[in-house]
């Protein structure tokens, strides 16, 4: 079994509630922190501790946290992203969900290292049972002493608040969540300048995902060096990862850095396997922005050696013939799969979600749709395939935000490593739209047949 | 005299300037001349943070510094982008950018009707440039492009959306230089549009003004009274003493007639100074004005051209070439 | 700006409102206006028009623009009038993986209606949405605050017999959501 440090109490009965997280060691970290550490030591042990974000891009968190500005007089903000819209991707929801004080305790730490007093939990707006959730465990906070004025007689305060937001997948980009916590439209903001210099309110602001600053309270118990040696290398640590499609057994998993791919697929620990024993086909590793990999990729890189799920491996290869950790989102398929329809949803998504300010990704994500459905449609030809591979490469790093990538990539992708699928799609539409797709709820005996578009 | 620190140096396509430490890539381009200025179609030196929107003006960055000489790893909005002492730009010189600028020309058209022949703006359309320079000759999509009805936004200024790029250069206009915005852009992705959502009147001293900051013909003027192809108009500048504004504008004449009244552009398609809806679209006779002369229009444009048909495309440096320029 | 005289909330929701703004530095107000639209969307049959959306930039102090431009950005504010049960059916990949174009399919055929559409009664609306978090428990539908996950189609018929839930109108919060700072 790997190593669990934030899911460690999981099962715990009542561990949602105060008394029970407490009595589990819950609030170490604050204590620790602000009774026998400087700010400032707290962010070198995050350095030392080798975190990276666990939102989707991977940077080092204690890097992260050293460039923020500190003009005198001018407060500083931490905002945690709790948008999770990547599909693919619901491991914040079932930390927020069955263990909230974590990310409260990861907040007031992270707070105090930073030096903001006031901070800000931005969920999305879909989550809006757990904004009830964490308002509860928020109030248990300030009710014990942990959040308030002059926390544990020192004299740090912080107040804490939860903002909902209503439905765009863009407020995860962590300028248009500031711009959204303004109470404005989400479109990201021209960079430069950074959040670290002007976010929240034109001040230092440092936006971090729910899982990284969960991390801080593992981090700043055990201290930097111990967590570094957790996981493999430069993928220090543990990571949540979301498992769905057709495997044996969706949900979210707390794994340590460094297991195979093939471990995670097909062991009893983790997925279990393929659903009713079919054969991979493909997967997204990391949520639906990242490249899909057919499965010989994604088991064992190009050299022949056995993929890992860690930041490197899974990069191993670049785009070519590697893929990224993302934000974790792991999508299994089935050999019954079409990576044609399923990229229709995908290109459907992000020409739903762009936020239409720059012209290459307002334009072009609805162009892709509009060719994928045609192709769905049976009216596809060879020259939109051609036609899809270059709008998408028209759109990679020409966008204000990495939507536009996030947007290209996956079709990228598809065609890259599935070309012949798309020909044979356009070739002979109705044998490939009248392919019977079955599922399986989970551990629920109704199969339905599925051929609808 | 300034200090040396304060002071960047950069080329841009081979051609080296020093400029002010915060300058944009773009501007400094500009003061180099327009054959190395990077097209704009959002980008208005008069409107704060204006300009990253269109993504026109993408230029290669092939040096980043000379601290940091590493080239950036994307194209960058030169608009929004300063330069760095020791910067190297590619602009006309990137095969990248060229490649890149297409695809934004065929993104910004992709749902563009296309209507010159109607269109008022024919003749100053700043699209209508880009396309002739920097597109591919042929479409590449058959499906059903956007469409918005026409409508009055009050009874001076009308709104095509359909012809709309999403510059935000109107929204940015009536946040800075009139008080109280009433119109914005609402929806989302390709869904969004200019709009005041509920009927409503842009009205105030200063609201003529989206009409000229507007690069394509989505929001016209009204009062524009004969229906006249640009080139056929004689523009002249005149001004009068005006308690509201400079006065400073360019009357349009066809035969004795003033057909309208806009501000002055510069050679960049931009205004000189805005202008008070009074000079704009109450002054229409000669008399209200005193005439300065006939109004010099530099840009490579259909008006200086006359005929579309003969425009040329600008001259496009060889490094070779430019090395000579600058020994 | 509309009439608004009419546009009422209720003391609780107000209390709410107060409650809201303070959460955010002085002066920054406007931050409240995601929030307050949904508490306006709940107290208001589940969609915003105009008058209440006018009414929400009074409460705020901002132009009535700045509340059209963000209501229309995000997806869960609805400015058309809808059902009484508002169905949202995720159809993303995962989703789709395990048939959520069978759940949508076979919600339009009991119904009658089309994505996007209203039934006659104004019992029901449906909106297909894209992923919202659930693709462990795929196919899944969420209505109001509630996920409906695992879904079946016989998990979908007894849903949609369910009277409780064309009841009232269904909507994300209300004023027992938030803790009182
Ligand atoms: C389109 C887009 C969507 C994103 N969505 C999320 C998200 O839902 N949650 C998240 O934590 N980060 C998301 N990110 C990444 C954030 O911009 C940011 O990098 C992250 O919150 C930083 O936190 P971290 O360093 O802790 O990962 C998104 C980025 C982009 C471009
Ligand atoms: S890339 Fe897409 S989402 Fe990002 S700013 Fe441009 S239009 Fe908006
Ligand atoms: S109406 Fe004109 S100025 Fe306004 S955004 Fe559209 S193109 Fe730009
Ligand atoms: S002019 Fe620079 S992006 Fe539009
Ligand atoms: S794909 Fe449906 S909830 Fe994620």
């Amino acid at each position: 079994m790997g190593r669990k440090v934030l899911l460690e109490h999981i099962n715990e009965a009542g561990i949602q509630g105060y008394d029970v997280y407490r009595s589990k060691g819950g609030y170490a970290s604050v204590e620790k922190a602000l009774k026998t550490m400087a700010p400032d030591a707290i962010v070198e042990e995050v350095k030392k501790s080798g975190l990276r974000g666990r939102g989707g891009a991977g940077f080092p968190t204690g890097m992260k946290w050293s460039f923020l500005a500190k003009p005198e007089g001018v407060p500083r903000y931490l905002v945690c992203n709790a948008d999770e819209s990547e599909p693919g991707t619901f491991k914040d929801r079932y930390l927020m969900e069955h263990i909230p004080h974590l990310l409260i305790e990861g907040m007031i730490t992270s707070s105090f290292a930073l030096g903001a007093n006031t901070s800000y939990i931005y969920i999305r707006g879909e989550y809006f049972y757990l904004v009830r959730i964490l308002e509860k465990a928020i109030a248990e906070a300030y009710a014990n002493g942990w959040l308030g004025k002059n926390i544990l007689g020192t004299d740090y305060s912080l107040d804490l608040y939860v903002h909902p937001g209503a439905g765009a997948y863009i407020c995860g980009e962590e300028t248009a969540l500031i711009e959204s916590l303004e109470g404005k439209r989400g479109n990201p903001r021209i960079k430069p300048p950074f959040p670290a210099i002007a976010g929240l309110y034109g001040c230092p602001t440092v936006v971090n995902n729910v899982e990284t600053i969960a991390a801080v309270v593992p981090v700043v118990n055990m201290g930097g060096d111990e967590y570094a040696k957790i996981g493999l290398g430069r993928s220090a640590g543990t990571k949540l990862i979301s498992a769905s499609g057709h495997i044996k057994k969706p949900g979210v998993y707390e794994i340590e850095m460094g297991i195979t791919v093939e471990e995670f697929i097909y062991s009893d620990e983790y997925c279990g396997g393929i659903l009713n024993d079919k054969k991979l086909k493909a997967v997204v590793a990391g949520g639906s922005s990242v490249p899909v990999l057919p499965a010989d990729l994604i088991l064992k890189t190009a050299n022949g050696e056995p993929r890992l799920m860690t930041y490197e491996s899974l990069a191993d290869g670049g785009f070519a013939t590697g893929t990224m950790l993302g934000s974790g989102g792991f999508i299994v398929m089935d050999e019954s799969t079409s990576i044609v329809q399923n990229l229709h949803t995908f290109a459907r998504f992000y020409h739903h979600e762009s936020c239409g300010q720059c012209s290459p990704c307002r334009e072009g994500t609805g162009w892709m749709e509009k060719i994928l459905h045609k192709i769905l449609d049976g009216h596809g030809t060879l020259e939109d395939i051609d036609l899809l591979w270059d709008i998408q490469r028209k759109i990679e790093g020409n966008t204000i935000c990495p939507l536009g990538d996030a947007a290209a990539w996956p079709v990228a992708s598809a065609i890259r490593h599935f070309r012949s699928e798309f020909e044979d799609f356009v070739k002979n539409p109705t044998a490939h739209r009248e392919v019977k797709y079955y599922f399986h709820c989970n551990n629920l005996d109704t199969a339905a047949s599925y051929s609808s578009l | 005299m300034q200090l040396e620190n304060d002071m960047a140096k950069v080329t841009i396509d081979g051609i080296q300037i020093e400029v002010p430490d915060g300058t944009t890539i773009l501007n400094a381009a500009r003061m180099i001349g327009p054959d190395v200025a990077p097209p704009t179609m959002c980008y208005y030196s008069k409107l704060k943070t204006s300009g990253g929107y269109c993504r026109t003006c993408l230029v290669e960055v092939t040096k980043g510094s000379e601290k940091d000489p590493r080239p950036m790893p994307k194209l960058v909005a030169s608009c929004r982008t300063t330069v760095m002492d020791g910067m190297e730009v590619s602009n006309n010189t990137s095969a990248k950018v060229k490649d890149a600028r297409a695809g934004v020309v065929e993104f910004l058209l992709l749902n563009h009707p296309l209507d010159c022949p109607v269109c008022d703006q024919a003749g100053e359309c700043h699209l209508q440039d880009l396309g002739y320079e920097h597109g591919n000759y042929k479409t590449r999509t058959d499906f059903e492009r956007r469409t918005f009805d026409k409508i009055d936004i009050g009874d001076k200024v009308q709104l095509h959306m359909t012809r709309c790029i999403l510059c935000y250069r109107c929204v940015k206009t009536a946040e800075q230089i009139t008080d109280g915005r009433v119109h914005g852009v609402i929806n989302r992705g390709d869904h969004a549009e200019i709009s005041t959502y509920v009927a409503q009147a842009i009205d105030n001293d200063f609201s003529g003004n989206v009409i000229d900051v507007c690069p394509v013909g989505a929001l016209t003027d009204k009062t524009f009274r004969f229906k006249s192809r640009v080139w056929f108009t004689k523009p002249v500048d005149a001004h009068r003493s005006c308690d509201t504004c400079s006065g400073k504008v360019v009357l349009w004449y066809q035969g004795e007639e003033v057909l309208r009244v806009t501000g002055r552009k510069d050679e960049w398609g931009e205004v000189e100074e805005f202008i008070c809806n009074t000079c704009r679209f109450d002054k229409k006779k000669t008399s209200d004005w005193t005439i300065e002369g006939p109004r010099k229009i530099n840009r490579h444009s259909v008006i200086a051209a006359n005929h579309y048909t003969n425009l040329v495309k600008p001259k496009e440096f060889k490094l070779n070439e430019i090395k000579q320029i600058t020994e | 700006m509309t009439d608004t005289t009419d546009i009422k909330f209720s003391d609780e929701s107000m209390a709410l409102i107060n409650n809201l703004i303070k959460r955010y530095p002085e002066g920054k107000h406007k931050s409240a206006l995601l929030p307050v639209l949904h508490i306006a969307q709940a107290e208001f049959d589940g969609w915003l028009s105009v008058p209440v959306m006018d009414k929400v930039a009074d409460i705020l102090n901002i132009q009535p623009i700045e509340v059209y431009e963000v209501a229309s950005f995000y997806s869960m504010y609805n400015l058309k009038p809808v059902g009484k049960c508002l169905i949202e059916v995720c159809r993303t990949s995962s989703c789709w993986l395990r048939g959520a174009n069978d759940i949508v399919a076979h919600i339009e055929k009991r119904l009658g209606i089309k994505d996007g559409e209203t039934t006659a009664d104004g019992k029901f609306t449906l909106k297909t949405v894209e992923c919202l978090g659930s693709c462990g428990t795929a196919p899944m539908l969420q209505i109001g605050e509630q996920f409906y996950e695992n879904l079946t189609l016989e998990k979908v018929d007894e849903l949609i017999n369910n009277p409780q839930l064309v009841a009232k109108h269904s909507t994300y919060l209300d004023h027992t959501t938030f803790r009182k700072n």
